[in-house]
């Protein structure tokens, strides 16, 4: 009986999920504690000497310090199953509050990114591949490269600095909006961030796109099609970039770790307070639950992502919906 | 594959449709005026910061954006005018007794907090009390150890007892973290909704995106000039440039002096104002060949201090002594070598039996300042030719904090915050029973008098003589390697007036700000 719900793939794949959460939990726990000082010292800086003894007792136990290790893992652990994600003491608010604030921010920038990656990257990769090792093979490959070798870091200030310079230009700098309060402003401030992620992303997208069209062409269904007539749009569409698809999905899916770490750079330079800035600064002030709680909250969302993956391509092609 | 071509040239020129609708955003966005109505009265003022505060209760705030926060929300008992001298604040006036035991405060009357509440000695007296208690965890509660008694004989005077004359104290009581609450307040409600006696009340805050305080009309003094001031959160100080020259943000303070140069445009200047905090290699005169006042002056006079600032800031700054504050600076030439001097060092090291050289473990912190780094290598630089290895452990900024705390290094290049008073500034270092003696590595006892007279003494002319001499005696034995003290860049767009930028950095001064 046990057996054979472990063979269920779709059962195997969430407790497989929840095992990998758990492991992110307990290793973010630990690595967060390796981390020298915490937050009474991140608070007080190098004040934190000045402290006498009882004010440093009073301290631990206003942030939860005196408690042991273990049971400060597992009053967190437990707080997180009735929706306690923890308190910000810089905030004033509770991690949980601080989240449906960030996410929504970045999970904005995610799928425009995503969008203006695959915007970029699937014509450009078809573009390459339609002529290989001709000029606009090499343009492609080109950008490509430049995609992938430009750190966003880079790109970002360069970008801000000559449209705030040059145009006088900086939707940023105005403070966040949020899409319900003003999606003018909202749409301007993400472009530009958008244009950094992406562009990032749309490279092996690209890269991706052009190597799964060459190896598709040269298969014998597609010699059989055209020989049997299909005109050569339907051809382009249906049988060389269905088939592709599988490939860039995958990749699509990959990468949106690194659109997640990407994030961070991103908007700390653009001043957008998503998840990424959160965690950033949770980890400057070394509070604890906030980092933890928000880690968890990404590597779960990194999950989901990939489950969809899996189910979109099982969609795309049968041959793995029969495996 | 024609087609193949075309279906791409399509997807092509819906990339370029895209830039296209970039662009015109970016079109209309400059064409739009810059965010200030002129002429009005009062007006708004955006001033870029780079983090939020991470607190909004004023007796444990210690970060630089906090401080400059509260500040415009909470009063004090006695405040710095611009060239920092002690002023009045929410004490009209204050008298010692002749032995220097009793001083006497007169509140002044008609103050009110910011929920309307009236201020008066009985919420002096739960303020002092509630900071010098050890479980309120204060950060200022040791510049009251003085402090005996607190009585409160009518509504507008507080009488403190002292256990022995403090002429630092109504310097100590100008701070930020001793700022008067009302007793009817708790922690926790404070950290939300800040109640204070300042100049400006807080109207809205995002968590780490903005933070706006708004005039507050019932305030004491003169009303602040400005209707609000929002602190907007932009975490990457070029980002915060761009900002500025866009038209976004109208005040910022920088600290580097590249990214001060770079917001230098038409319409933005950018003021420099020399720091209190200042650069130095602290020693530990604790630990093993530093235990040697002949060590300690060896390194003394291997140092060119001046080549410190030019290689590592720029020469954005000047060599200093200990003691920075306007009223009792030190003089930089008032010490043994004040020029370069290697033969001397030689010597030094010859009496201390080290001819061969003598190695330091010196801690650095990484990204904590930008400077850090750069002085540590010049330093370990210049020493090596004095035949004294620095052993340098770059470290991130907590870890510096926890081994700096312990005082687990032989060395350690610092940037330490400067106070107005040189008795708050070194007191606590320097005395044998400091809270920060243990980190400063010596004392001494000709030391602890010359301080407990420095305390004692109200007559300015023989304070600042005694601290000279305080200065003379840290430099004659090395304590530390006191090198130099940098700016801060005030950058404001040309519509910001009447902003006057403090040596302690403060941001006081938006009461008289105005933008038009």
């Amino acid at each position: 009986m046990l057996r054979r719900l472990f063979r269920n793939p779709v059962l195997r794949r969430i407790l497989a999920a929840l095992a990998t959460l758990l492991g992110v939990a307990v290793f973010v726990f630990i690595m967060l504690r390796a981390i020298p000082g915490n937050q009474i010292t991140a608070g007080l800086g190098t004040e934190a000497a000045a402290l006498t003894p009882a004010q440093q007792q009073q301290l631990e136990a206003y942030y939860g310090l005196d408690q042991p290790l273990i049971a400060q893992f597992f009053s967190w652990l437990g707080n997180i199953f009735t929706g306690n994600l923890g308190f910000s003491a810089r905030a004033q608010q509770s991690v949980l509050e601080l989240t449906a604030q960030s996410l929504p921010v970045t999970i904005e920038l995610a799928i425009f990114s995503i969008v203006l990656a695959l915007l970029i990257g699937i014509p450009l990769g078809m573009l390459s591949a339609s002529r290989p090792d001709s000029p606009r093979d090499a343009f492609g490959q080109v950008v490509g490269l430049a995609g992938l070798s430009i750190p966003a870091f880079l790109l970002a200030t360069t970008l801000l600095a000559v449209l705030a310079s040059s145009f006088g230009y900086n939707p940023n700098g105005e403070g966040y909006a949020y899409f319900v309060d003003n999606p003018w402003l909202n749409l301007q401030q993400m472009l530009l961030p958008s244009i950094v992620l992406g562009f990032g992303i749309a490279a092996p997208i690209m890269r991706t796109t052009r190597t799964a069209v060459l190896e598709i062409r040269s298969n014998d269904f597609i010699r059989t099609a055209k020989a049997k007539g299909v005109p050569p749009r339907r051809l382009q569409a249906k049988h060389v970039l269905g088939n592709a698809l599988v490939p860039i999905v995958t990749m699509t899916g990959l990468q949106f770790g690194y659109l997640l770490g990407g994030a961070v750079v991103v908007e700390q330079i653009f001043s957008l307070p998503g998840i990424g800035r959160q965690v950033l600064l949770g980890i400057q002030q070394k509070e604890y639950a906030l980092v933890q709680s928000t880690v968890l909250i990404i590597a779960l969302s990194f999950v989901i992502v990939n489950l969809l993956t899996d189910v979109l391509y099982r969609m795309i092609d049968p041959r793995v919906r029969a495996a | 594959m024609n087609g193949g071509n075309r279906g791409a040239r399509g997807a092509l020129a819906a990339v370029g449709l895209a830039a296209a609708v970039a662009l015109t955003i970016t079109g209309c966005s400059s064409a739009k005026p810059a965010p200030t109505e002129a002429g009005a009265a009062g007006g708004s003022l955006v001033v870029g910061v780079t983090s939020d505060p991470d607190t909004l209760f004023p007796w444990k705030a210690t970060q630089f954006q906090a401080v400059n926060v509260l500040q415009n929300l909470y009063g004090t008992l006695t405040e710095f005018d611009a060239d920092l001298n002690v002023v009045p604040g929410l004490a009209e006036s204050w008298e010692a007794s002749e032995d220097g035991l009793t001083v006497t405060f007169k509140l002044r009357e008609g103050v009110t907090f910011a929920d309307g509440s009236t201020f008066g000695s009985e919420d002096v007296k739960f303020s002092l009390e509630a900071i010098a208690a050890e479980a309120t965890a204060a950060v200022a509660s040791t510049s009251l150890a003085s402090v005996a008694g607190i009585e409160t004989p009518d509504e507008q005077t507080v009488v403190l007892t002292l256990s022995a004359p403090d002429a630092a104290l109504p310097a100590n009581l100008a701070v930020i973290n001793m700022a008067m609450l009302s007793s009817d307040d708790t922690e926790a409600e404070l950290n939300t909704t800040p109640n204070g006696t300042g100049p400006f009340v807080l109207e809205d805050r995002k968590a780490s995106q903005s933070l706006t305080l708004a005039k507050n009309d019932a305030y004491w003094g003169d009303a602040a000039k400005l209707d609000t001031v929002e602190f907007r959160v932009i975490p990457d100080e070029s980002s915060i440039v761009s900002a500025m020259q866009s038209g976004n943000v109208q005040l910022a303070v920088f600290d580097d002096p590249l990214v001060a140069q770079t917001a230098e445009s038409g319409t933005v200047t950018v003021e420099k104002t020399p720091q209190l905090s200042y650069h130095a290699l602290q020693l530990n005169a604790r630990r093993g060949d530093l235990a040697d006042v002949n060590v300690r002056l060896a390194i003394q006079c291997a140092v060119d201090r001046q080549e410190v600032l030019d290689t590592a800031a720029l020469g954005e700054g000047e060599v200093t002594g200990p003691i920075t504050s306007p009223a009792y600076r030190s003089d930089p030439d008032a010490r043994p070598c004040p020029e370069r001097d290697l033969d001397e060092a030689a010597k030094y090291l010859d009496k201390a039996g080290k001819s061969d050289g003598v190695t330091i473990k010196t801690i650095v912190s990484q990204g904590e300042y930008a400077t850090s780094v750069n002085e540590a290598q010049n330093l370990k630089a210049q020493l090596a030719e004095a035949n004294i290895t620095l052993e340098l452990e770059v470290l991130e900024s907590g870890a510096f904090v926890d081994r700096w705390i312990a005082a687990d290094f032989d060395a350690a290049v610092a940037l330490n915050g400067g106070r107005p008073d040189p008795d708050g500034m070194y007191g606590r270092y320097f005395t044998s029973t400091g809270n920060l003696n243990q980190v400063a590595g010596y004392s001494s006892p000709e030391l602890d008098a010359l301080f407990a007279e420095g305390k004692q003494s109200s007559d300015p002319d023989e304070r600042k003589d005694i601290y000279a001499q305080i200065s003379e005696n840290l430099e004659d034995n090395a304590a530390w390697i006191w090198l130099f003290t940098s700016y801060s860049y005030t950058a404001a767009s040309s519509e910001v007036q009447g902003f006057t930028p403090m040596a302690n950095g403060s941001l006081q001064y938006l009461r008289t700000t105005t933008v038009n």
